[in-house]
C-alpha cells in the first residue's frame, strides 16, 4: 500500500515538475510561483464551479431550442400536406 | 608536397587533384571509390553527392512552440510586475540607476532595452559564466558557487566540483593539454622570448617565429601565404575593412557570427543577406547585384564578396562550399571563408571544409580561420594569395595597431599544426584527427536514436541539440551539472526565440568511456525533462547499411 502511494507521489511530483518547466514558472522565486499557481488554481475553479452551476440549464434550453425548431418543422409541413 | 589541379571538361565541376600527403604516403584521387570511377554524377548539381552529407532541420510539433510562446509570455509578464514593483519602491533595485541629482537628465540607463537581460537573464544566470580552476580539456573541475539573493549576486563556497565531463570547450583536437613532454617547445621558447611582445607587427613585434608560423600555416593549408593576428574575433572585424569599402558589395549567409556582421558594417560596404546555405537565395542576390549594380547610380560594384563560414557553430551545418565556388565563378565574385570552427576539425586531414569538399583551396580568395579552437591557442590568420597578404600587411588595422601574438602562443600553434602535419613521420595528429570523426559519428548517430532532435551535418563535431522551452534549458544545464556533465545552454539573444539548445563540442580527447556516460546521462536527462521531441523512426540496427547514400537512378 505504501509503495503505491511512493510511486503515486513520485508520478505526481513529476507532472508538477512537468507542469513547471512547461509553463517556465520554473524560472520564478517562490513567492512568484505560489502566486502564479494561485491565480491558475483559482481560474480553474471558477470555470469549474461555472460549468457545474450552469452547463446542465443550457444545455437543456440547447436542446428544447432544437427540439422546438423540428417540430415546429413537422406541423408546417403537416398543415401544407394536408 | 605536390599539388596539381585539373578542371575535368565533361560537363562536371569537380575537380580533380593529385595530391600527395606528407607522410600519410595515401593518394587520393577524386571521382575513384574503391579504385572504380564514378560517372554517374548529376550534372545539373555539378557535384558528387557523396560528399555533400545530408543536414537535417527538423522543425518540433507544433504544440513545442506554442508551449514555448507560452513560457516566455508568462516570464515577461512576471516581469512587467516586477519591474512595476521596482518602481512604486516596494523592491530593491539591483541594476545601475542615476544618482539622485541626475534623475532629471537625458537616462543614461536605458531601462526599457535590458528587459529580457534584467528579468530572464538574471534569474537564471547561474548556468553561464561558471568560474573553471583547472585546464580545460576534456574533464575539468569547477568552482561551486551559490546565490543567496537569486543569482544577483554570487559567492564562492570554496569547493570544487571535479573531474566534470567537458562538453563546452572548442577543444576539437585535444590540444589543450598540459603534458610536459608535448609542450616543451612551449617552454624553451617562453625562456628564449618572454612572454610579451610589447610591440605591433608594423614596429618592433615582428619575430622570427611569427614568420615560422606563417610559412606554416601557407604550407598548411595550401596557399601561397599567411598572415596570423593575436585575436580571432579582430582579424574579422579589422580585416573586412581593409578589403572592402563603400561601392562594394558583402553578400553574407544570416547566420554568420558577430565578427563578420561587425567587420562588415565597419568597413562601409552595402551588405546584403541571403538565407541560410541557400544557393537559389545567393543567386537571386548575385543576379541582381550584377544586372542592376549600386542602389542609385546602377554602376558596377566595385566588388562582390560572398562571406560564408566553414561550420557554423550554431547550428552545426556546413557550408555548401562547392556550390558557392561554382557561383562565384559564374558570377565574378570573391570568396571569404570563414574557419574558425572547421579549420583542424574536418577533412580527412584536418585541412577544412576545402578539403572535405576536395575543392582546390585556390577557388576560395580569402581563407580565414582561427587558432582558437582546433589549435588550442589564441588568434587567427589569413591567408590567400600573396599579394592579398602583402596588401594586408600593410593595411590592416591589426598589423599596424594590434600587439602581435606572443611567442608561448605562436609556439602551440606551430607544435599543434606539425602535430596535425604528421612532420617527422608522427601519426599521433592524423590519429587524433580520427578519432574525432569517430566520436562526432558515433555520437549524433546515438543521439538520432534516442530521440533527441539534433541540428547540422552529420560530420561536423558542434552538435547542438534542441530544447526549445525556457525553462527546460535551465532545468537541463543544472541536471547535467549535477550528473557531472558541463554543457553550454544557448538561449535567445543568440538563437530563435524558439530555438534554444544546448550546443555540445566533441573533442579527440573524449574516450568512448567518457561518451557513453554522457549519452547516458543525457537519456535520463531527457526522459524527465521529456525533451526527446523527434518524430522520425531511426532503425535501430544502422550496421545493415553499408552504403551512406543510395543511387536512386542507377
Amino acid at each position: 500500500m505504501s509503495q503505491v502511494r511512493m510511486a503515486l507521489q513520485t508520478q505526481l511530483s513529476w507532472l508538477y515538475y512537468q507542469y513547471l518547466l512547461v509553463t517556465a514558472v520554473y524560472v520564478l522565486e517562490p513567492w512568484e510561483r505560489a502566486l502564479f499557481t494561485s491565480v491558475l488554481l483559482s481560474a480553474a475553479a471558477m470555470v469549474g464551479y461555472t460549468s457545474y452551476v450552469f452547463l446542465p440549464v443550457h444545455l437543456r434550453l440547447v436542446l428544447h431550442f432544437f427540439s422546438g425548431v423540428f417540430d415546429g418543422q413537422a406541423e408546417s409541413a403537416v398543415t401544407l400536406m394536408s | 608536397m605536390v599539388r596539381t589541379s585539373t578542371m575535368v571538361l565533361n560537363g562536371n565541376l569537380t575537380v580533380q587533384m593529385n595530391q600527395t600527403i606528407l607522410q600519410n604516403g595515401k593518394q587520393r584521387k577524386n571521382g575513384h571509390v574503391n579504385g572504380e570511377k564514378r560517372t554517374n554524377f548529376p550534372a545539373a548539381k555539378g557535384v558528387s553527392c557523396r560528399q555533400y552529407s545530408p543536414e537535417s532541420f527538423e522543425q518540433a510539433p507544433m504544440y513545442v512552440a506554442v508551449l514555448t510562446y507560452l513560457g516566455f509570455g508568462i516570464v515577461t509578464l512576471f516581469g512587467y510586475f516586477r519591474d512595476f514593483l521596482r518602481a512604486v519602491g516596494l523592491e530593491k533595485c539591483h541594476l545601475a540607476q542615476e544618482r539622485e541629482e541626475q534623475k532629471e537628465f537625458v537616462p543614461m540607463y536605458q531601462d526599457f532595452e535590458n528587459f529580457y537581460t534584467r528579468n530572464l537573464y538574471m534569474r537564471v544566470r547561474d548556468n553561464w559564466n561558471r568560474p573553471i580552476c583547472s585546464l580545460p580539456g576534456p574533464a575539468f573541475d569547477l568552482m561551486e558557487r551559490v546565490s543567496d539573493d537569486y543569482n544577483w549576486t554570487f559567492r564562492l563556497t570554496g569547493k570544487t566540483i571535479e573531474n566534470v565531463i567537458n562538453m563546452g570547450s572548442y577543444n576539437y583536437l585535444g590540444f589543450a593539454e598540459n603534458n610536459e613532454d608535448f609542450l616543451k617547445t612551449v617552454a624553451d621558447k617562453t625562456l628564449q622570448y618572454g612572454v610579451g611582445v610589447c610591440s605591433s607587427r608594423q614596429e618592433v613585434g615582428n619575430l622570427s617565429s611569427h614568420e615560422e608560423l606563417e610559412r606554416l600555416v601557407a604550407d598548411f593549408l595550401g596557399v601561397e601565404s599567411a598572415m596570423t593576428f593575436g585575436m580571432g574575433f579582430a582579424t574579422n572585424s579589422m580585416n573586412i575593412p581593409a578589403l572592402v569599402s563603400k561601392g562594394c558589395l558583402i553578400l553574407s549567409d544570416e547566420l554568420n557570427h558577430t565578427s563578420l556582421i561587425l567587420g562588415a558594417r565597419l568597413s562601409g560596404a552595402t551588405i546584403r543577406v541571403f538565407k541560410h546555405n541557400n544557393m537559389h537565395s545567393l543567386e537571386k542576390l548575385l543576379r541582381e547585384a550584377v544586372c542592376s549594380g549600386q542602389p542609385r547610380t546602377h554602376r558596377p560594384w566595385r566588388k562582390i564578396l560572398i562571406m560564408v563560414e566553414g561550420i557554423y557553430s550554431m547550428e552545426g551545418s556546413v557550408a555548401r562550399l562547392p556550390e558557392i565556388v561554382a557561383l562565384k565563378k559564374k558570377y565574378k565574385a570573391y570568396l571569404y571563408l570563414d574557419e574558425a570552427h572547421s579549420i583542424g576539425a574536418v577533412g580527412p586531414t584536418g585541412r577544412g571544409v576545402t578539403e572535405l569538399f576536395r575543392l582546390n583551396p585556390a577557388d576560395v580568395d580569402v581563407m580565414m580561420g582561427t587558432f582558437t579552437k582546433s589549435f588550442g591557442a589564441s588568434g587567427g590568420y589569413i591567408a590567400g594569395n600573396k599579394e592579398l597578404v602583402n596588401y594586408l600587411r600593410s593595411h590592416s588595422h591589426c598589423a599596424v595597431y594590434a600587439t602581435a601574438m606572443c611567442p608561448p602562443v605562436v609556439e602551440q600553434i606551430v607544435r599543434a599544426m606539425k602535430c596535425i602535419m604528421g612532420v617527422d613521420g608522427n601519426t599521433v595528429g592524423i590519429q587524433r584527427i580520427r578519432q574525432l570523426a569517430e566520436n562526432t559519428r558515433y555520437f549524433r548517430s546515438r543521439l538520432k536514436e534516442m530521440g533527441f532532435i539534433i541540428y547540422g551535418n552529420d560530420s561536423s563535431p558542434v552538435v547542438p541539440i534542441l530544447l526549445y522551452m525556457p525553462g527546460k534549458v535551465v532545468a537541463f544545464s543544472r541536471a547535467m551539472l549535477a550528473r557531472k556533465i558541463g554543457v553550454v545552454v544557448v538561449g535567445f539573444p543568440a538563437t530563435p526565440i524558439t530555438e534554444a539548445r544546448a550546443r555540445f563540442c566533441l573533442s579527440a580527447a573524449h574516450t568512448r568511456a567518457m561518451l557513453d556516460k554522457v549519452l547516458h546521462h543525457l537519456n535520463e536527462v531527457g526522459d524527465d525533462l521529456c525533451l526527446k521531441f523527434s518524430r522520425r523512426k531511426i532503425s535501430p540496427r544502422p550496421s545493415l547499411f553499408n552504403e551512406t547514400d543510395f543511387e536512386l537512378d542507377s
